[in-house]
């Protein structure tokens, strides 16, 4: 779609922006909706996972005879039944059955099919599994340590010249940035460099993952899936079974949170596998402990940053060296971390380097933003230390090197209009900056970026008999997009909210769409609803021309009817929407439109944040007194949703910033895995989080739109440390910045 | 002609070299010649990485042209959460 530059914040919309009821509100306040676990078949056996206790270990052997001999047990199955077909899936393979090695604590080493929950738990303890324990690494400095154990003896540091030629732990490392950071430290009046460290946060989601796979004699199979993605999982199973697309039908469950997590496949193939071998259906539910030892948290990181600025506090140079380890595969998010880092700046001097790190903990998965919040902590609390250093003003320091439209990016593209001044501006004048700090308390400010993407996309839009309408959507929704999608349906087509009805359709019933993340789908499933329903108004003109008698051409659509274009196209009454829909039988057989598009200029995301907290010197204890969030929406569709998404990218932001993360033993087994342990921010934690919604509206989308999903969760670490600072002097370099850590900090402030 | 410059893991798998002067009428045609200049970059051109063409950001469309003299910068793939 080319882009549309003299989109305004000027135009009118009827239906956009206002905050009608969500679609599938009723179904989850009353318990009627169906996640995951609420699906049951004829017939069907529950499957369980056995997981490795080590972290580390090679798999001698695994012998299932015990269980197998179980009354009641129909099924087991090990890496045996999952055949290396596609070198492409090996990692995701590994990860969902471990073959020669566990590679984590947790760490999925074989599954049985039986009659109940109960005898399929009793087979568990059955199965033997033979281990010789290897030693085990779990941080990433540790592992980047020349006598670190190994994970693999083939792994050779990619992006290093000359090429290694001893193996490593240490996956790729890469490179971003532009101009020449040491001329621009030397011409610095202040230099601050600081290491950071932060703690792998889960994505904490309350629905743990679920499952049912049928798979049928035919070789024919269908799926019900707690997940972000369908076709995703779709893509995944079929490739993993070795299964033609067509033969797998999979349907999408109401989602109870993902936030990325859900973006890739755990459980879904080994039940697909029980299934097969036993020829009938199997339910895998995950506990809470089974989600925190094996499905993606996020990486812990320790990133050194510098910051070299001009007295008149114009940033000369900056530069960052990240360590992301991202468990036991390549691909943790330190390339999105290394070029998210210093995005919100204009630099003519910026650099940095991404360490890619393999560990003994579970494979990463995406989490809001992935790689951004764990860099931003150190950027931003260094541009804090930096404009405390100058005498300057902080959010007065980031408006004097905020990027803007035609800043080259840290990490390449030019921006076209971005919101970051926009965010800055809001910030500066909204009551929260503009009122006292509260006694007692420290006030952090930050900022945050994030991509956002757009991707391919299908929808369907049905008219019908009555006039109400119908559409189809290939994303999940998993935060309220489906008042999103009908609102912007009826403001295309001119007709209320009420007669429009969103449905999330499985993968037989409509085309290939990508999952739901990266802040995609208000921005791609509403651009591809916004053309189908170009295209249905186009058909109800042509019906609307028959009746009249007179050309198509001379027909056009305004406020949801067709009506004359001009006075030479003759004096009609307006047909309305439902008029033509009361027709369309005897005017030309059923309406209806659809619309596959490639959604790309996604329009990039800035938010600023504020935090007043307090500290306990005794305790430790933080309490968040006022928190205020302020976020480029481009054009908010659902402002409540949009309020939603950016109230709960910012909590679980400072949750990973004040209490979360995972704890590992020394042998590398995951300490804390459940919510009494692994502390999330609870409703009685927070404040009402206050939001400001900027709009500066996206050319590359009709309406303007922009995601909003992620960026939010940028900010809240770095706006909290700057918080504790001016709470308490004292310059935290470690998230959690928990109530141990931080009277730890206090001590080692008193003996100095 | 446009001035091509590689960014992140992409710049470590062209021998260093993180610029190229190219005459290309359009994305993938960009992508073939990259590819025969630098051959180890042709698996990432073929996996999909993002193109941006000015302040226009393309993660997968081939045959979207290069305006002569535009700035295009070669990004690894972006995904989310």
């Amino acid at each position: 779609m080319p882009l549309d530059e003299t989109l305004t914040n000027e135009r009118k919309f009827k239906v956009v922006g206002t905050r009608p009821n969500r679609p599938d509100g009723i179904d989850k306040v009353t318990g009627r909706a169906r996640y995951g676990a609420d699906m049951t078949m004829p017939g069907m056996l529950w499957g369980m996972i056995l997981r490795s206790p080590h972290a580390h270990a090679r798999i001698k052997g695994i012998d299932a005879s015990k269980a197998l001999a179980l009354s009641g047990v129909k099924a087991v199955v090990t890496a045996e039944d999952f055949e290396m077909r596609d070198d492409d899936l090996r990692d995701t393979l590994i990860n969902v059955m471990a073959r020669d090695k566990a590679l984590y604590d947790g760490h999925t080493v074989a599954a049985v099919a039986a009659t109940s929950k109960s005898i399929a738990k009793k087979a568990l303890k059955l199965i033997e599994v033979d281990y010789d324990v290897l030693p085990a690494v779990v941080d990433e400095n540790a592992a980047m340590a020349p006598d670190a154990p190994l994970l693999y003896d083939d792994m050779f540091t990619q992006g290093v010249d000359p090429a290694p030629t001893k193996p490593s732990n240490v996956a790729n490392v890469l490179e971003f940035g532009h101009g020449d950071v040491e001329a621009g430290f030397a011409k610095a009046d202040v230099v601050i460099e600081r290491t950071f460290k932060t703690g792998a946060t889960h994505q904490g989601y309350i629905e743990p993952h679920a499952c049912v796979a049928s798979y049928n004699p035919d070789g024919y199979a269908e799926m019900w899936v707690c997940t972000q993605g369908h076709f995703m999982i779709r893509d995944n199973c079929a490739r993993l079974l070795g299964m033609d697309l067509s033969r797998l039908r999979v349907t999408a469950s109401e989602i109870g949170g993902g936030f990325g997590g859900k973006t890739t496949v755990f459980i879904e193939p080994v039940a697909l596998a029980l299934s097969k071998k036993t020829g009938r259906p199997v339910k895998i539910v995950m506990s809470r402990d089974e989600v925190f030892r094996a499905t993606g948290p996020t990486s812990s990181s320790t990133n050194r940053v510098k910051i070299g600025a001009t007295k008149d506090g114009r940033i000369v140079a900056a530069e960052a060296e990240l360590r992301y380890q991202g468990g036991p595969f390549a691909g943790s998010p330190v390339e999105w971390g290394a070029m998210t880092a210093f995005a919100c700046y204009d630099l003519e001097n910026v650099k940095t380097v991404g360490y890619d790190v393999v560990c003994n903990r579970p494979k990463q998965a995406a989490y809001r933003a992935p790689g951004a919040p764990m860099i931003a902590f150190g950027v931003e609390s260094v541009m804090d230390d930096v404009a405390h250093e100058l005498g300057m003003d902080p959010v007065d320091f980031r408006i004097l090197n905020q990027a803007k439209e035609g800043t080259k990016s840290s990490y390449g593209p030019t921006y076209g209009p971005i919101g970051i001044a926009a965010c800055l501006d809001a910030l500066k004048h909204s009551d929260h900056y503009q009122s006292p700090v509260p006694e007692g308390c420290g006030r952090g400010t930050a900022v945050g970026f994030w991509f956002n993407f757009g991707g391919q996309t299908c929808v369907g839009l049905n008219v019908n008999e009555d006039g109400t309408v119908t559409i189809q959507l290939g994303t999940q929704d998993i935060g309220g997009s489906r008042a999103s999608m009908c609102l912007m349906t009826a403001e295309a087509l001119g007709i209320p909210y009420e007669d429009v009805r969103a449905v999330n359709a499985d993968t037989s019933a409509i085309g290939f769409t990508e999952t739901t993340e990266g802040s995609r789908t208000t921005f791609s499933s509403g651009m591809a609803l916004i053309k189908a329903a170009g295209e249905t108004t186009k058909k109800m003109c042509a019906r609307a021309a028959k009746v009249w008698g007179i050309p198509e051409e001379a027909v056009e659509w305004v406020d949801g009817a067709a009506r004359p274009a001009g006075d030479n196209a003759g004096k009609f009454d307006p047909m309305t929407f439902k008029e033509i829909a009361a027709i369309a039988h005897s005017t030309g057989g059923p309406i209806a439109g659809h619309s596959e598009i490639n959604a790309e200029n996604a329009g990039e995301g800035f938010a600023a944040h504020i935090c007043d907290l307090k500290v306990d010197p005794e305790t430790g204890f933080t309490e968040v007194v006022r928190y205020t969030v302020i976020q480029d929406a481009g054009k908010a569709v659902h402002p409540s949703y949009v309020e939603g998404q950016m109230q709960g990218a910012a909590a679980q932001g400072i949750g990973w910033a004040l209490n979360e993360e995972y704890i590992y033993s020394e042998d590398g087994r995951l300490q804390n895995p459940g919510f009494l342990d692994y502390r999330i921010p609870v409703c009685s934690d927070l404040p009402m989080l206050e939001t400001v919604i900027v709009e500066v509206p996206n050319p590359g989308h009709p309406f303007g739109v922009r995601g909003v999903g992620e960026t939010s969760i940028v900010p809240p670490l770095g706006a909290i440390g700057n918080a504790v600072r001016n709470a308490t002097g004292m310059r935290m370099l470690e998230t959690p910045m928990s109530p141990p850590r931080l009277v730890a900090a206090f001590r080692e402030a008193a003996k100095a | 002609m446009v001035k091509v410059t590689l960014n992140g893991s992409l710049r470590s798998k062209a021998g260093g070299q993180s610029e190229f002067d190219i005459d290309a009428a359009d994305i993938r045609d960009l992508f073939r010649q990259l590819g025969e200049l630098q051959p180890k970059l042709k698996p990432l051109l073929d996996d999909g990485v993002v193109v941006a063409i000015d302040n226009q950001i393309y993660r997968d469309s081939l045959f979207q042209p290069l305006p002569e003299g535009s700035d295009v910068q070669l990004l690894p793939k972006l995904a989310g959460g």
